[in-house]
């Protein structure tokens, strides 16, 4: 090597979004055909990232070749924003990409990467959802090799989907699929919609928002365009079934520190004893508590 | 009721990094300086030669700074150089190198007795007893740093010639391998096209080049101890200065733009009844795997022949086994993906736990009501 080589120093940055303008246009490709053909999951060659393969490198990924200086960033997980992996994320946005503002608020974001929840709060036409998906194709749990999944998912064939559904019911007399649960879109193909909880699966159905889902590792991006049917793999005798949260005689539960009922709860082992439960969304938690107190000064 | 505080995240990756940065520094005041990236180069270049391999980036000061700063973990070494390198554009298209001028520092084959230019073993441990060297736990720099000038004033530099025959050329030329494969696509860049199956050679062949070694030895072992049949001999084995040809940016004629450290390894494995695709009538030929890596690495230029050489008989006959199958051993043998996968089932799954949780109660209820109905019947049945 050349002895007079010098390193790079701490001060030279790197460009904006980090990754190289080639890599951005390519996955703006992917996307636009991503969205052309909805659940299609359409490779892409996929960079390496700072963060590990696992930790959101897909959706970041998205994010990073979507993302301008006029946008307003929300990075979740786990439904929060102080999620030591949605820290991170969130941090790397601001230092690779000078300008664009961050939130916690999910009403006030243009752009917002998730992981494992879609927000309590209804999106709108002028936002962006980008899921982080682990595992891209529903079809893994059926069959190892993905030359052959593909041939599946041309053809439309997900009958041995079905047929573990239907094993389910013969076994458990419930379908045990708790998160990730296949979701048919626009009729073709059946999507994994990241693991997400059943819970968040009605709102992938006709969203105003376009929802974009990246798998860094498995090198796929795939999509549902606003306003596009997203129905749950079921059986017309068996009805789809999100996360029960009634107590035994039950009441639904109420979230431990807001008090709202209609949101997706954590259940929490207090230190002194016994359980708690609270929302895994933040932002609605906090807005929730935000209103009752505000009832409270109002007479 | 209590609850949790939602706020803390930030704080906590604040402290983890100041926690590892701590034990960066060993712990005591008196301890000792900070590694120089020179030290690591030269007195671990065997590991800067693994990460530069597996980081995919011919780059001997970064890697020697990722082993730094990542503490001496391979995984995560190899990791930091290629998200560095994800930031570099791709400036052109290198044509193919001829490793025949490898300038060499070590050359065997297992084939031959003898072989044109003469077999060298140079560094190698591969005859060095594995006995501790306690001297070297207190070594004094005096004597260290004039190790290599005394090898080098009493090596025969003359005679050396500055590179040496393919052995694979002369069995060519004998008519038992093969002829070299026509180029008719230009490579294929992992980089950038994601791995689409069925693959081509040069796919697989550039995916195993950045593998991570153990990954790779581990299938390669499978199938030598069985779950195969490749059975190779080492043709040769080289180690060297590779001169990297690069077109001109302004006549386009090829000129040395500088030179890699190079592993190549080409193994030949026994013929097969129609193991060519000129037909069932043509001539028996043995055939061929080969690997090859940036750095010093033996072990893995090994692993990657016989891998070639598997997935060459997978791909064409379908996979008897795991390391015949194309898919199986390519997407399960980057370091990146698969150290990255089995760390990130450390960050919160709570969401998808509660999901798990509500189905096994919901399970588990049912089970319940369907014994209790079942005690109903043969209680009602004993009446």
């Amino acid at each position: 090597m050349n002895p007079n080589y010098k390193l790079p120093g701490a001060q030279d940055s790197y460009s904006f979004g980090f990754l190289d303008e080639f890599a951005k246009r390519e996955i703006r490709r992917v996307i636009l055909k991503a969205i052309s053909i909805p659940g299609y999951q359409t490779p892409y060659a996929s960079r390496e990232m700072p963060m590990g393969r696992g930790f959101g490198t897909g959706g970041l990924q998205l994010t990073l070749a979507m993302i301008g200086p006029d946008d307003t960033l929300k990075v979740i997980d786990q439904g929060s924003d102080d999620s030591v992996n949605a820290v991170n994320l969130r941090k790397f946005a601001e230092l690779t990409c000078p300008g664009v503002s961050t939130t916690e608020s999910t009403a006030g974001a243009s752009l917002i990467q998730t992981r494992h929840r879609v927000p309590e709060t209804a999106l709108r036409e002028d936002q962006v959802l980008n899921l982080q998906v682990p595992y891209p194709d529903p079809l893994v749990i059926v069959e190892p090799s993905e030359a052959r999944r593909k041939v599946m998912h041309g053809e439309g064939d997900y009958a041995r989907l079905l047929t573990k559904l239907y094993e389910d019911l013969v076994q458990f007399d419930e379908i045990t699929i708790s998160h990730r649960y296949p979701t048919r879109i626009n009729g073709h193909y059946v999507i994994d919609p990241s693991p997400i909880p059943r819970y968040d699966v009605p709102r992938l159905h006709h969203a105003k928002a376009l929802m974009l889902f990246g798998a860094g590792r498995e090198k796929k991006i795939y999509a549902v365009p606003p306003y596009t049917d997203a129905e749950p793999l079921v059986f017309d005798d068996i009805p789809f079934r999100t996360e029960n949260f009634n107590t035994s005689d039950g009441k639904r539960r109420a979230c431990a520190r807001c008090g709202a009922t209609d949101s997706f709860l954590d259940e929490l082992n207090l230190e002194e004893g016994g359980k708690a439960w609270q929302c895994s969304d933040t932002d609605y938690c906090n807005r929730q508590l935000a209103g009752a107190n505000a009832r409270e000064v109002t007479p | 009721m209590g609850y949790v505080a939602i706020k803390g995240g930030e704080k906590a990756i604040d402290g983890a990094a100041d926690a590892l940065e701590a034990l960066r520094g060993g712990g005591q005041p008196s301890g000792p300086d900070p590694l120089s990236l020179d030290a690591i180069e030269h007195q671990l270049r065997l590991l800067t030669s693994r990460i530069m391999s597996e980081g995919g980036l011919y780059h001997p000061k970064l890697a020697a700074l990722a082993i730094k700063q990542m503490q001496g973990d391979t995984l995560e070494a190899g990791f930091a150089l290629r998200a560095y390198r994800s930031t570099r554009p791709r400036l052109l298209e290198t044509p193919p190198q001829d490793t025949g001028q490898m300038r060499l520092i070590r050359r065997i084959s297992s084939a031959f007795k003898d072989i044109p230019g003469g077999q060298m073993l140079g560094p190698t441990h591969d005859y060095a007893l594995r006995l501790m060297r306690f001297e070297l736990a207190e070594e004094s720099p005096e004597p260290f740093r004039q190790m290599a000038a005394q090898f080098l004033q009493n090596a025969p530099t003359d005679t050396l010639p500055d590179s040496f025959p393919k052995v694979l050329d002369a069995l060519r030329k004998e008519g038992l391998l093969p002829p070299k494969p026509v180029h008719r696509n230009p490579a294929f860049d992992i980089t950038r096209d994601p791995l689409i199956f069925p693959v081509s050679r040069s796919a697989a062949l550039a995916t195993m080049a950045r593998a991570e070694t153990g990954s790779m030895l581990a299938i390669a072992y499978s199938n030598m101890r069985g779950y195969g049949d490749v059975h190779p001999t080492v043709a040769e084995l080289r180690v060297g200065y590779l001169p990297v040809m690069l077109p001109h940016p302004v006549t386009g004629e090829l000129t040395e733009a500088g030179e890699v450290l190079m592993t190549e390894c080409e193994v030949i494995a026994m013929y097969e009844p129609d193991d060519t695709d000129t037909g069932k009538d043509a001539a028996p030929e043995f055939t061929l795997g080969y690997g090859a890596c940036f750095g010093h690495n033996e072990t893995k230029a090994i692993s990657m022949a016989i891998l070639d050489r598997a997935l060459q008989k997978g791909m064409r006959d379908g996979p008897a086994n795991a390391s015949e199958d194309p898919e199986f051993v390519l997407m399960h043998i980057d370091g990146v993906d698969s150290m990255g996968f089995a760390n990130h089932y450390k960050m919160p799954h709570y969401v998808t736990f509660q999901s798990d949780m509500d189905r096994l109660r919901a399970t588990r209820s049912k089970h319940q009501e369907r014994r209790q109905d079942q005690q109903e019947v043969s209680h009602e049945s004993e009446l």
